[in-house]
């Protein structure tokens, strides 16, 4: 029997990525069931062109200098419970968070990147869907996702999966809101209605036996925002209201800007299940996460044209304006409440908890 | 929302506050409440469910100069004291144990830390709905001992008692409770008793009243001489409850009245309190946070049932810990001072590092005036026991 040599030797066929059942600390390790995991899980799903791998994703500079003059740079981590949850999941979640956060500084989003840190025994299918609604939450947000790494680490070090993805952007020359630019007379604008997302987590817990039809409100906001920019270079300032809800987003606004804000009680949209919700359990929906919820704050002489605008896109159909900037108490919110009283809308210390009684 | 939009119309609200105004206007000369008079009409809500509607509505703006609300004691998060907390954390940093709680129990302080800071440090606390959830705990893990830290007043103890009765039913041996509920006229008698209470009526607890009925309360009327309006949480339920008050008080009458009709029936409700009666007895007396030592005003767990008390179950030290001297909430309680005109309100005493018992909730008197602080106090301070701080000025974590 010849002795089999480097020279000599080949496969009879090119190797096939295997895939087990359950992730396992060989994933992580570097080696073939490592790649055979990356390979089959997420090259495939998010590489649009057959191309070697390298640990870094290489970005032609021209075609970025002809959208901008700035690039705009963020992160987040993605620690959802549960991983799907009524109207979402944490993969689209992690494309949408990050793909917001871009473009409310008026940048277009391009590039992610997607960080997973795995727990020993996830189910590789559940990783392959969650990828999935990644690659399809990245084709509908016109990103792509072209870097990425893998760890795993032992039962209990995390709860499943934890995701970060990273995201680059070039912001448009000429267009720069930012919170520290609110001036008294502007106005506040909303894209719908609050607390969805909160509401559809909490009741996804499963913890309070109830049974509801919320849903979590995620979406990408970059298409809103084109629309918004287009009709109002000069926008003041945008923010997606996500943990800390809407209430925690205005008074980031009043703080930074040193003016006030006094929103309408009546003007704020809360879908009546939401509304249900929050009576039953003592929470109050201005603090409730939105995950597809933006705050466009806008000179007076532009808000009717902003929110026409807003209104006729499908991001933004339930817009309205909630409130306007003033001067009176700098760096504080109110609202006006329907009985013609004014409070204080102040940050939570924590968490909202549940009221006993 | 039926039966939430009604008891939210602004118009309703204008038409009884018109009413509220134009009995204010009839009182006599020198009495309180009436325009010649140095001091307004003082009706306490007793309820924190009803601090906390008050001021998310902005009501007490509305009222005229002549009638002021008081704040009272009706939160069962702000009135627990310190030496029970620190048995609760003694309790949750047994390593058997799983301590289960209401969600706002975990920011109260005790001497050292919190139920928050206890479970940081590795303490397994969980946070449970219903008293109900915290069974099935204890049955989910069999090999460790479930405590369910139960507080509130006569609203939480049926549901408590139930489940106590469901453990015995099911022969689950691994589950006990922290008793901690509390009784709401024994509190309002001690409230009275007081030498210096500037008082002339009571809103009374609607969710309380539910269980117990309307009927307790005439003591406060008949011995005390103070009325007493059973309200809905609602702002048009207190509003209109606030008129009832005043009117008993300008045609001289004083009974107890129940605008909670809808909800709370005067013998209250039998089941529920026969559950309390069969697994609850009355303890000789309670400390109370900001009040002190009430008696007859907390509930135990009855001798038997005893296997399902968790102050028999583990040896508790049951720590005495004074409130915080420079502390206000006694006085607040009773009507006799602000939050504000409390030396530490707004700077060594906020609603994340509280010291006394109003700052505890968002249903205390003084984190309710801190949160929704009426805007006329937002201007900087001129002196360390008059207003708020600037908003600005907040250290935030």
């Amino acid at each position: 029997m010849p002795s089999v040599t480097r020279d000599t030797f080949q496969r009879s066929h090119p190797r096939r990525p295997r895939l087990e059942s359950t992730v396992t600390l060989a994933h992580g390790s570097g080696g073939r069931a490592m790649h055979d995991l990356i390979d089959s899980i997420f090259v495939a799903r998010f590489q649009q062109a057959p191309a070697p791998l390298e640990d870094q994703a290489r970005i032609p500079l021209g075609a970025l200098n002809t959208l901008g003059d700035r690039l705009a740079f963020t992160t987040d981590s993605y620690v959802v419970d549960p991983l799907f949850f009524p109207g979402s999941n944490i993969g689209e979640l992690a494309v949408n968070g990050t793909v917001n956060d871009l473009c409310v500084s008026g940048a277009i989003p391009l590039y992610l990147t997607c960080s997973v840190i795995l727990e020993e025994g996830l189910s590789t299918d559940l990783l392959a869907q969650i990828v999935d609604h990644m690659a399809i939450a990245a084709v509908q947000a016109r990103v792509q996702i072209v870097t990425g790494d893998t760890k795993v680490v032992p039962r209990g070090s995390v709860d499943k999966i934890f995701i970060n993805t990273a995201g680059v952007g070039v912001m448009r020359t000429g267009i720069n809101p930012c919170a520290t630019a609110l001036q008294p007379g502007d106005r506040i604008l909303i894209n719908g209605a609050i607390g969805n997302h909160g509401a559809a987590i909490l009741v996804a817990r499963g913890e309070l036996a109830l049974d509801t039809d919320i849903q979590s409100d995620c979406q990408p906001l970059n298409s809103l925002v084109d629309a918004i920019v287009s009709v109002c270079p000069d926008v003041r300032a945008m923010r997606d209201a996500t943990r800390g809800g809407l209430a925690t987003v205005l008074n980031e606004f009043a703080t930074a800007s040193q003016v006030s804000i006094q929103l309408q009680e009546e003007a704020i949209p809360v879908d009546e299940p939401v509304a249900g919700l929050c009576e039953l359990l003592g929470l109050d929906p201005l603090y409730l996460a939105n995950e597809g919820k933006i705050v466009v704050v806008v000179p007076a002489h532009r808000a009717d044209e902003t929110l026409a605008t807003m209104r006729s896109h499908p991001a933004g159909q339930e817009s309205c304006c909630i409130g306007q900037v003033g001067d009176r108490f700098p760096g504080l919110v109110s609202l006006q409440t329907a009985f013609g009283t004014e409070r204080v809308v102040d940050v939570l210390v924590g968490d909202q908890l549940p009221r006993i009684c | 929302m039926k039966y939430v939009h009604e008891f939210r119309d602004p118009q309703r609200a204008q038409g009884i506050l018109r009413q509220i105004e134009a009995i204010a206007a009839q009182f006599p000369p020198g009495s309180p409440g009436s325009s010649a008079s140095d001091r307004p009409l003082r009706i306490m809500e007793i309820c924190g469910g009803h601090t906390h509607a008050i001021f998310k509505y902005g009501l007490a703006d509305l009222l005229p100069d002549t009638v002021e609300l008081i704040h009272g004691p009706g939160c069962p998060v702000c009135i627990m004291p310190k030496g029970r907390l620190d048995d609760a954390i003694t309790l949750a940093q047994n390593p058997q144990v799983i301590l289960t709680t209401f969600g706002d129990v975990l920011r109260v302080p005790g001497s050292s830390q919190s139920l928050l800071q206890a479970k940081a440090q590795g303490a397994d606390i969980r946070v449970v709905y219903s008293p109900l959830d915290a069974l099935q705990i204890a049955i989910a893990h069999p090999d460790r001992e479930v405590v369910f830290f139960a507080i509130g007043f006569e609203t939480t103890a049926p549901s408590t008692a139930l489940t106590v009765l469901q453990a015995a039913a099911q022969g689950v041996s691994n589950f006990s409770l922290f008793c901690n509920h509390v009784l709401v006229v024994p509190a309002l008698e001690a409230l009275l008793n007081q030498p210096d209470l500037q008082l002339d009526g009571f809103i009374g607890p609607g969710h309380v009243s539910m269980v117990i009925g309307a009927r307790p309360y005439r003591v406060i009327a008949e011995r005390y001489g103070k009325p007493v309006v059973v309200s809905g949480f609602e702002p048009v339920d207190i509003l209109q409850s606030l008129w009832m008050v005043l009117d008993q008080l300008v045609t001289g009458r004083c009974t107890v009245e129940n605008q909670y009709s809808r909800l709370v029936a005067e013998d209250g409700n039998a089941v529920a309190l026969g559950a309390i009666a069969q697994v609850f007895t009355v303890r000789e007396q309670f400390e109370w946070r900001g009040l002190g030592e009430i008696p007859a005003s907390g509930l135990r767990i009855h001798p038997d049932y005893a296997q399902f008390d968790a102050e028999v179950k583990f040896s508790l030290p049951h720590p005495h810990v004074d409130d915080h001297r420079a502390c206000a909430c006694g006085d607040i309680l009773r009507g006799v001072k602000k939050p504000w005109e409390c030396k530490v309100f707004g700077t060594a005493c906020t609603p994340d590092s509280p010291l006394g018992a109003c700052m505890v909730s968002s249903e205390g008197a003084c984190a309710a005036y801190y949160n929704y602080g009426q805007l006329d106090r937002r201007r900087p301070a001129t002196s360390s026991a008059s207003l708020a701080p600037s908003h600005s000025s907040r250290v935030r974590r």
